[in-house]
């Protein structure tokens, strides 16, 4: 005979994987990516390759000394003699956009543009085109050529990480390390908002039916809410070991310009083992305080309402990530790492930007791991005060009243 | 209590029942001086009575008399105050959970399912393995006419028919404490008749069976013994037949063929009509007052000693207890 906690969680199991929103959940992310490739292929086989145009810009110099480098990659500098040439030229489509050279400009380095678009800044191309002009003039015959095109040339930095040995680390920085730890921490932060709802409806149809008090007549609150948790998390981990099986296969069927891009992306290594980790421990966390909200509402409805205060707090990390990518050592973030809510989706996005200290990740999973333990044990003791409760949603008050006398 | 004759086929069980309890009558339910309030207010005050096997205890009272927190109570949903709940002689645990079978008052059930799945999950939970589980639904379903309705979906059911199926899960398991709260509400007249039958063939069985109800004629028609209970207290518990007959009034109904004229010990009278109702006074007995028709050459056609139904019992305790 099967203990009632497994039957409970095998009933659970099944019945949130059978949800056509978890089914939609768990194949949408494939599936898009199956999309997005299927797009790639069209777009390279349907395509013709760009035709470069070259941009044609105007300039007035008053100062005699700019006649220098007008022709620069794919740009072309046309000198006016006048600003009133330039503007017909500009309002007859001769020219992009111009800028005069004032006579000042040698003691002031004041330069005006004049363009017909409406723009809140000056386009950095631009930007650079100018000022790749003035100081190519400005140098010319000063310095050999070779030094202006490299006075010209942007920075090339190139980045090596040493590990405290001075080898060769084998994962190195870069931008690609982001994509896949951020949309992992999306989907994360999404699953645990749908899963959040799916026990929220189950727990309101169970309660506004009393079919809770058929199934409580049969097993204890504890045995209820452990199969139920563990249930969840269950689904959790089918929903990732889908996406992480997934993933692989797909990269087989991208284009071979997707499959050079996305093989330049680098997964930390020890991103997998603590991913699968961190989804299930959000699944249950998130599970645990569903059920605590479910005890405490009246109905579904208002359950999912009070659940919103936690899943914005799981979303938090993710309005943070432009933070957290130019602040990336801040304190704020080793906080977020550790508070069982955001724990889940920031460990995520931290592993995609730096590595986080050991100390700071068995914190973290130790903390989520006594907080899933702590809320089950005072869960099952609220559900049990207000199982009753139909109908009424009692005030915090209350609800520690209720706690004391048991 | 009243006695029955118990069909030879159902010895076995009782004997089964007893043996399994050590050869001695257990009371299935004991309670013990309960008390319980919601912030203040009284909800149960000093509640004591107990269930046997093989008896069917009529829980009756108005609304909000604290009916639902003494059923919830038993079933350990809620604690009391003070006082204390035994099943079988214990306290309730996973055991004891296994041969409890309830049906609450509103009724529902996983919409999804289908018929058959969600019954082997409700029995599996109550300890039964998969095989037996699904026998066993496959009989009562057959007995309930719903055999052919096993694999419909709940949603798709009438009303009736999703609270016959509440029904099996009640009792699949054959459960040896039996509490239903408000079994008839809602029920046709085909499956209270039904559900009549099944539960006379429970306690039968030797099974133990609380019934919380507001319908007095099903409570006179099933019950062994009542429980009343008004504002929380007890105001009425016993054997049904012993109740009613301490609350039979002190006039008979009379109705002869020709005129009745006034006779010794009558102190009122009401005319009904197709009788004659005589309120007889303390120390006239209804025989002295049938002798005095037969000795007058009355011809009787009717005489009938009047018992208050449960109901008129009910209305007056509960306006005694007011007062």
């Amino acid at each position: 005979m099967m203990n009632k906690t497994l039957l409970i969680f095998k009933h659970e199991f099944l019945h949130t994987i059978k949800r056509v929103g978890f089914i939609i959940m768990t194949l949408i992310v494939p599936l898009l990516a199956l999309l997005g490739i299927g797009i790639g292929h069209l777009i390279s086989t349907v395509t013709k390759p760009p035709v470069i145009e070259i941009k044609t810009m105007g300039y007035v110099d008053e100062t005699g000394n700019f006649d220098h480098y007008t022709t620069r990659g794919f740009t072309k500098l046309v000198r006016f003699g006048t600003q009133h040439d330039a503007t017909q030229a500009l309002i007859k489509n001769d020219v992009s956009e111009y800028f005069v050279i004032p006579s000042h400009y040698m003691s002031t380095g004041m330069i005006h543009r004049y363009t017909l678009q409406k723009e809140i800044e000056t386009p950095l191309f631009t930007k650079a085109v100018i000022k790749n002009f003035l100081t190519s003039n400005l140098l010319a015959g000063k310095v050999p050529p070779d030094i202006v095109n490299l006075v010209e040339s942007p920075l090339n930095l190139k980045v090596t990480r040493l590990t405290k040995t001075g080898a060769v680390a084998s994962e190195q920085s870069g931008i690609g390390n982001i994509i896949i730890p951020s949309v992992f921490a999306f989907l994360l932060a999404l699953s645990l908002m749908f899963s959040s709802n799916y026990m929220l409806q189950g727990l309101g149809e169970e309660k506004e039916s009393r079919l809770i008090e058929v199934l409580l007549s049969s097993v204890s609150v504890r045995q209820l809410l452990t199969g139920k948790v563990l249930g969840l998390g269950a689904a959790g981990l089918v929903q990732v070991l889908v996406w992480l099986i997934s993933g692989p296969l797909l990269l087989n069927l991208a284009p071979s310009s997707l499959r050079g891009f996305i093989s330049s992306i680098h997964i930390p290594p020890n991103f997998i083992v603590l991913g699968i980790l961190y989804f299930v421990l959000g699944y249950l966390l998130f599970a645990v305080l569903s059920i605590g909200i479910g005890a405490i509402s009246p109905n579904a409805r208002e359950g999912q309402q009070l659940a919103l205060i936690y899943t914005l707090f799981g979303f938090a990390p993710i309005w943070f990530l432009s933070l957290l990518l130019f602040f990336p050592t801040s304190p704020i973030w080793v906080v977020l790492t550790i508070f069982p809510i955001t724990a889940p989706v920031q460990t995520m996005l931290r592993l995609g930007v730096m590595d986080i200290p050991a100390w700071q990740l068995i914190a973290s999973i130790a903390v989520l791991g006594l907080s899933i333990i702590g809320g089950l044990l005072l869960v099952i003791k609220v559900f049990r005060v207000h199982l009753l409760m139909y109908g009424k949603r009692p005030s915090f008050g209350e609800i520690i009243h209720n706690l004391k006398i048991g | 209590m009243r006695t029955r004759p118990i069909p030879i086929g159902q010895i076995g069980d009782i004997v089964g029942y007893y043996l399994k309890k050590g050869g001695q009558s257990m009371k299935a339910v004991e309670v013990n001086h309960l008390f319980k309030s919601y912030s203040g207010k009284t909800a149960v005050n000093d509640l004591s009575f107990s269930v046997l096997p093989g008896e069917i205890l009529g829980l009756i009272g108005p609304n909000g008399a604290g009916k639902s927190t003494t059923i919830k109570t038993i079933l350990d949903f809620i604690k009391p105050e003070s006082g204390d709940v035994t099943l079988f002689g214990d306290t309730l645990n996973d055991s004891s959970k296994n041969q409890l079978g309830y049906l609450p008052e509103e009724r529902g059930l996983y919409r999804k399912l289908p018929a058959i799945d969600l019954i082997i999950y409700l029995a599996s939970l109550k300890g039964m393995d998969r095989h037996s589980a699904e026998e066993k639904a496959n009989a009562l379903l057959e007995q309930t006419g719903m055999l052919s309705n096993k694999k419909m979906k709940i949603e798709e059911m009438s009303k009736g028919m999703g609270q016959m199926i509440q029904l099996i899960v009640t009792i699949i398991h054959d459960p040896t404490l039996i509490i239903l709260d408000e079994p008839f509400s809602g029920l046709d007249p085909v499956n209270t008749d039904l559900l009549k039958k099944m539960l006379g063939n429970l306690r039968d069985r030797g099974k133990a069976v609380i019934l919380s109800t507001h319908q007095m004629n099903e409570v006179e028609e099933l019950c062994d013994r009542i429980l009343m209970i008004h504002k929380g207290c007890a105001v009425l518990y016993g054997d049904l037949t012993e109740i009613k007959s301490r609350h039979r009034g002190h006039s008979v109904f009379i109705d002869v063929e020709g005129e009745l004229g006034e006779l010794p010990g009558v102190v009122d009278r009401r005319s009904y009509k197709d009788s004659v109702e005589f309120i007889l006074d303390n120390v006239t007995t209804p025989q002295h007052v049938l002798g005095q028709l037969l000795n007058q050459g009355m011809i009787v056609k009717r005489f009938e000693v009047a018992t208050p139904s449960l109901n008129e019992i009910f209305l007056k305790m509960v306006g005694d207890h007011d007062e």
